[in-house]
């Protein structure tokens, strides 16, 4: 603290977005303290069902981050607690915190949940919306994070049956809230969101008709862990609906409420809910959705709306819905709605969803006072366009729902983003305040016969539901070398881990076996379990009973259970063979290639110099800016010409920043940490430089329409055009016809290009302050203003732009009549065809990506989607990665976006490659090739087939062998597959053991042990 | 059930302690059973001697401050209140359960409360309910009564609400008084879904035209049942899932 500086952070919210923040803070070498008010982390995500648009689990994919976060040797997790102030400044902060009492010792306790089992007072379970009862002491689900049970003071008794019945003695009744105060360099706010209060939209019936549910309850009612066991049920009376309506913008867009902005997911999570909701139901369900706009701006949104519409047959109906009402005998609903043509009508529905909207979190006054930083009208956290992660106090970061309704993957970059502008502040206490995680001396286990320990993971009822786990338990106790075997009900939870440590030792097991579900989700989780128990992490297997038994098997009890058996079996066979693997190190070089010198590529390479890296940005134009030079005002008021110049400026002068302009990247090699890349330099001279990282921010480009006479008529701009005659005082057209969709939501390109509704309405508005006479009609097919950006739709629309739909069957026409504009497209209120002559028309153009993304994906080795934008490894949680470690991706390579979300991808992006660059030697995965260079004939068609470039030919006492670069290799296997020799062995997969398995499916491994 | 021609069958527990006459004159439809105090007197027990067809059970301790074993006549006053509770739930009229505390020296013979209950018991006549009814509500308030959370509650009664609960506060008798009415409810009608479910497999509409109860009311206990691992899902007929009960561990 040479410096007066400290090296931790506080997290204040431990849902997904201060999650992940607290994960790249933790693993780039900075402690964290995250601050919980509930009594475990997970936030909303952890009460979802299935997250869009890739219907993953959501509780799957959430899990490892739970358990990475809570096991993190750099996080502490501070839970059911509250920040009740903070003094100092950026850089050394005091934080004041009340933790508190949950009456639980939490060193002690275990989470047994004995206490649960036998406690006698039931209180309303809120983890599962009301829908169910949960006794007085509890957790609020199984997997939860840390899992340390909490009395409910309101509702226990004292009967003190918990404390008699707790083996590890951890109840404590006299346990009084305490205050602790932390000493952090910077501050991270997640505190999300708090769903809409339906009661308070009190016409749709919601707390009364018993079948009006919230969407938050109807993830809870789609849930296989939920009250109902994931089968759909209507509360009233138990019965599977035939007939669901959702309801979109409760809550949202609502002016009565005061709720103007959008809530930005409802859209989207209400069309999952349907898909999920039809498929959760065995009999025929429809589902309509009652909308005002269909908001799916996200990257691939569109593809899934269509497919929701074509694939599930959910009906989508324009409208406004004034009410809902009961038929008291039934439990049915009727929806009272106004059609597009104004007409009134109703339908009977067996039960409604009502999509409610975001609200800020609850006592969120309370908390900006303890934080002191302002919030907006909303009573969101008050951010800029330019600043999107920067609260009004220096030091104090947001991310997440709290600045404004987000979607997860928005919160997730938003996250790593905050991570970053922490880690700026406080660079230099890197690595003071962490703990270097110690693991104990590895066993050696070469000289020892092989003792299998398996455990079986019930899964809740994802497995255990279906198959008889016990029934395979004993089983597994049959096989050879198998020394003990146990069933859990999640494998996966933090007490498992403990407990298979404990019985490592207890059983002196040297081989591990976990049958649950996926390795690609869950099998580092279990390596570190088996290494902090002394094992090698690769004397580890699973057997997925999940995806690959109880899943696909689900109506046939007993052939899932006897597959699950051999599945068992022939890991178990598998087991007996491993052999302990070394994980190959590497050397990072510190230094980050940046492609693109756009608002994102200038912000990652700034953040990154800000926490002492060097960067090469290499920009293909002559001049720094992309995108940004043709924007010249934004809705929200801030001045983006000037915000340009500076960071065009911070750039230039930063002295760690290498700036190439007019230059491309035309070669990549190497692998993370130790990439060699070549620039072809503005002179045509090539230069080579060594980085650690790689980002790509290449950008996109205004699609350049082929329809509407653009190119034509010179009276047909598009939006940019638009603007920059606007910013150059050359505008002065009366009336104005824009067309929105231009290049988008068509055949070619399905999806939305999301920004353009903004760039629509704020060129409208800028036209009516010039002019407030000047027509304006927008001919839209949803407009997507979403967030905040719903106000000045609003504001657009009161002051007199004229908002026209339009559908695919009925597109406007442009035509040139005698030297004048005509615009005629069908009016749907009137229901007539209806022509305009305008002085010019504005296509809102769509954002195309960068045509040199095919190139740089090639070179890079990443994918790109079918639109051609760079495709990163997860759509919700890993937003700014790609799949091959070290290459990162930020703003418009990514999809279209406005430019605070570039800028928090950017800074995203930087936090995660902070997360290597910060390390001196990286770990990489240890299944790898290994060449016996005796047998080898150095043919090299492993060379040639490497897809990685993984294989290098060296020449050995006068003999040309191949070597296997292990930090390039992937583990597929590929070399030793073709080895015309045989010399290539992949580790953890050697044909010994694959075969083993085969043999062991067909039984021939129990005849053989008898 | 007794038919109203015949007298109707009487059982009672007795206290060793309780009405030392020598010879005691009882009524030939009354039977007694002796037991150490009456504060042994399980209340599972009690609605198991109603199911064996014993149309009034009388329970015979001493009066306060009087007890053998210090105070096990207050606990059978609390266990008897319960079990009244669980008998209007199965629709038995709770007038069939009587506590009869009586003093050391007490004058009136044995015989003639015996009498005086036996006269009663007739005046009610025969139980209300039909023979399968009759059945599935005993056995379902037995199995509540015999089931860890209201034996729990009604161990702790004592403490908690007349010396302190873990918090060192006293919770005041009708505060206790109506979380108990809640418990005893809800598990009366839990152990009731778990009876007619482990017949058949039954839908939550049948179950609430059974119970008299709304739909939404049962799907509720049945989150709660299946929580505890009391029920699960059968199948699904048409649009209607069936439940069936599990075996209680």
């Amino acid at each position: 603290m040479a410096n007066g500086k400290v090296g931790a952070v506080l997290v204040v919210g431990g849902g997904v977005a201060g999650i992940q923040a607290a994960l790249d803070l933790a693993d780039s070498g900075f402690k964290v303290y995250m601050v919980d008010e509930s009594p475990s982390i997970g936030g909303v995500m952890a009460q979802l069902d299935k997250t869009f648009p890739t219907n993953d689990c959501s509780m799957c994919i959430l899990a490892p981050k739970l358990v990475a976060a809570g096991r993190h040797p750099n996080i502490s997790l501070i839970t059911n607690s509250e920040v009740l102030g903070l003094s100092g400044e950026a850089g050394n902060f005091e934080v004041k915190i009340r933790k508190r009492s949950r009456y639980i010792n939490e060193e002690k306790c275990n989470g047994c949940g004995l206490c649960a089992q036998k406690c006698p007072v039931e209180a309303i379970d809120t983890y599962n919306k009301g829908l169910t009862d949960r006794s007085a002491v509890y957790v609020e689900f199984p997997q939860a994070v840390p899992l340390r049970y909490k009395i409910d003071r309101e509702k226990c008794i004292g009967c003190k049956t918990c404390q008699e019945v707790c083996k590890a003695n951890a109840v404590e009744y006299d346990q009084k809230d305490s205050e602790i105060t932390l000493k952090v360099g910077a501050v991270i706010l997640a505190p999300g969101f708090e769903p809409f209060d339906a009661r308070l939209k009190s016409e749709y019936g919601y707390g009364r008709y018993a079948n009006v549910v919230t969407s938050i309850e109807f993830e809870r009612i789609l849930s296989a862990s939920g009250p109902y066991g994931g089968i759909v049920l209507r509360p009233s009376d138990g019965e599977i609906p035939r007939k669901i309506a959702f309801v979109q913008c409760v809550g949202s867009r609502d002016a009565q409420l005061g709720n103007l902005y959008c809530s930005a997911a409802c859209c989207m999570y209400s069309i999952k809910e349907a898909i999920i909701a039809k498929e959760h139901v065995p009999t025929k369900l429809d589902c309509t959705i009652f909308y005002m706009d269909i908001r799916a701006y996200g990257k691939e949104f569109d593809a899934y709306y269509k497919r929701a519409q074509e694939e599930y047959g959910i009906r989508f109906v324009r409208s406004r819905v004034a009410s809902i009402t009961e038929d008291p005998a039934t439990g049915n609903l009727f929806v009272h709605y106004v059609g597009e043509d104004e007409t009134p009508r109703v339908e009977e529905f067996d039960m409604v969803v009502l999509s409610t909207g975001m609200q800020p979190p609850k006592n969120v006054e309370k908390l900006a006072k303890a934080l002191g930083i302002k919030l907006n009208k909303y009573k969101f956290c008050e951010t800029g366009a330019f600043t999107p992660l920067e609260t009004s106090k220096p030091g104090v970061f947001v991310c997440g729902a709290f600045s404004s309704p987000k979607d997860i993957p928005e919160s997730v970059a938003q996250a790593s983003g905050a991570a970053a502008k922490a880690m700026a502040i406080i660079a230099p206490e890197r690595g003071k305040l962490v703990a270097v995680k110690e693991y104990p001396p590895e066993r050696d286990v070469s000289q020892e016969e092989p003792r299998i320990g398996v455990f079986i993971c019930h899964c809740g009822i994802n497995i255990g539901g279906i198959v008889r786990v016990p029934e395979v338990v004993e089983y597994a106790k049959t096989l050879p070398n198998v020394v003990y075997a146990e069933d859990n009900l999640y494998t996966c939870s933090d007490d498992t881990q403990k407990r298979i440590r404990e019985k490592i030792k207890e059983y002196n097991l040297n081989r591990v076996v976990v049958a649950s579900c996926t390795p690609r989700t869950h099998e580092p989780l279990f390596r570190e379990t088996v290494r902090e128990a002394g094992l090698n992490p690769y004397l580890f297997e699973m057997a997925n009973i999940r995806d690959q038994c109880s899943w696909v098997h689900m109506h046939e009890p007993d052939a899932a259970t006897e597959k699950a058996k051999d599945l068992v079996r022939s890991v178990v066979a598998k087991a007996r063979l491993l052999k302990p693997l070394k994980n190959p190190t590497v050397n990072v070089t510190p230094a980050a290639l940046v492609i693109g010198g756009g608002v994102a590529g200038m912000t990652a390479a700034l953040e990154l110099a800000n926490q002492g890296f060097e960067v090469h940005l290499v920009e293909r134009e002559k001049e720094l800016g992309g995108h940004l030079r043709k924007i010249y005002y934004l809705l929200e008021g801030e001045d983006p010409q000037d915000h340009l110049q500076k960071l065009v400026k911070a750039v230039m002068e930063n002295r760690l920043i290498h700036v190439y302009l007019g230059a491309e990247v035309v070669e990549v090699s190497g692998f993370v940490g130790n990439f060699k890349s070549k620039i072809r330099l503005n002179n045509g001279e090539e230069k080579q430089v060594e980085h650690g990282v790689v980002i790509v921010a290449t950008g996109a480009v205004e699609y350049k329409p082929k329809e509407y006479l653009y190119g034509v008529d010179p009276r047909v701009l598009t939006q940019h055009e638009l603007e920059e005659k606007i910013a150059k005082g050359r505008f002065n057209a009366r009336k104005v016809v824009m067309i929105q969709c231009v290049g988008a939501r068509n055949e070619e390109r399905p999806n939305c290009a999301r920004i353009c509704c903004g760039q629509a309405i704020k060129n409208a508005l800028k036209i009516k302050e010039l002019d407030p006479d000047a027509e304006v009609y927008i001919l839209y097919k949803d407009v997507r203003s979403y967030g905040f950006k719903e106000e000045y739709y609003r504001e657009a629309a009161n002051k007199g732009v004229i908002f026209i739909n339009y559908s695919d069957d009925r597109k406007p026409k442009v035509s040139n009549e005698g030297g004048k504009l005509k615009v005629s497209f069908y009016e749907p209120v009137l229901k007539q065809e209806i022509q305009i002559q305008p002085d010019i028309v504005v296509l809102s153009a769509a954002t195309i990506p960068n045509p040199d993304n095919k190139r740089i994906a090639e070179m890079l080795k990443v994918p790109l989607t079918k639109d051609g934008f760079f495709l990163e490894a997860h759509m919700k949680l890993r937003p700014v990665d790609f799949q091959t470690d070290g290459v990162f991706l930020c703003g418009m390579a990514h999809s279209p976006k406005y430019i605070d979300e570039s800028i928090a991808q950017a800074c995203a992006a930087a936090a995660r490659a902070a997360t290597i660059l910060s390390k001196k030697v990286l770990e990489m995965e240890g299944i790898v090739a290994k060449v016996d260079e005796d047998l080898c004939s150095g043919c090299k068609i492993c060379e040639s087939l490497c897809p990685y470039g993984a294989i290098e030919m060296l020449e050995k006492e006068g003999k040309t062998v191949a070597h296997v670069i292990e930090a390039l290799c992937k583990g597929c296997g590929v070399c030793g597959t073709a080895c015309p020799t045989k010399a290539i062995v992949l580790g953890h997969f050697t044909t010994e053991e694959i075969l083993a398995q085969v043999r062991a499916i067909m039984r021939e491994m129990e005849v053989a042990a008898k | 059930m007794s038919q109203d021609s015949h007298p109707p069958r009487i059982v009672c527990f007795m206290c060793n302690w309780a009405f030392c006459e020598e010879e005691m004159r009882i009524p030939y439809n009354v039977d007694v059973i002796r037991v150490m105090c009456i504060g042994r007197m399980d209340p599972a027990l009690v609605l198991e001697t109603f199911i064996k067809g014993f149309e009034g059970v009388m329970l015979v301790g001493c009066k306060p401050p009087d007890c053998h074993f210090v105070d096990g006549n207050l606990h059978a006053e609390r266990a008897v209140k319960m079990l009244k509770k669980l008998l209007a739930l199965a629709g038995l009229e709770p007038e069939r359960l009587k506590l009869l505390l009586v003093a050391p020296l007490e004058e009136r013979a044995f015989s003639h409360y015996a009498k005086e209950f036996s006269e009663e018991i007739w005046r009610l006549g025969n139980s209300p309910l039909k023979k399968d009814e009759f059945i599935a509500n005993l056995t379902a308030a037995k199995e509540a009564a015999s089931a860890f959370r209201l034996r729990v509650l009604l161990g702790r009664e004592e403490e908690l609400t007349e010396f302190m609960n873990a918090y060192g506060e006293k919770i005041p008798e009708e505060e206790f008084d109506a979380l108990l009415d809640d418990v005893v409810k809800a598990e009366y009608i839990r152990y009731k879904i778990h009876y007619l479910t482990r017949i058949k497999p039954r839908s939550v509409k049948e179950l609430a035209q059974i119970l008299g109860l709304k739909p939404f009311a049962v799907l509720r206990h049945i989150t709660n049942m299946r929580r505890k691992g009391m029920i699960a899902l059968d199948r699904v007929e048409g649009y209607t899932p069936l439940y069936k009960a599990l075996e209680v561990r």
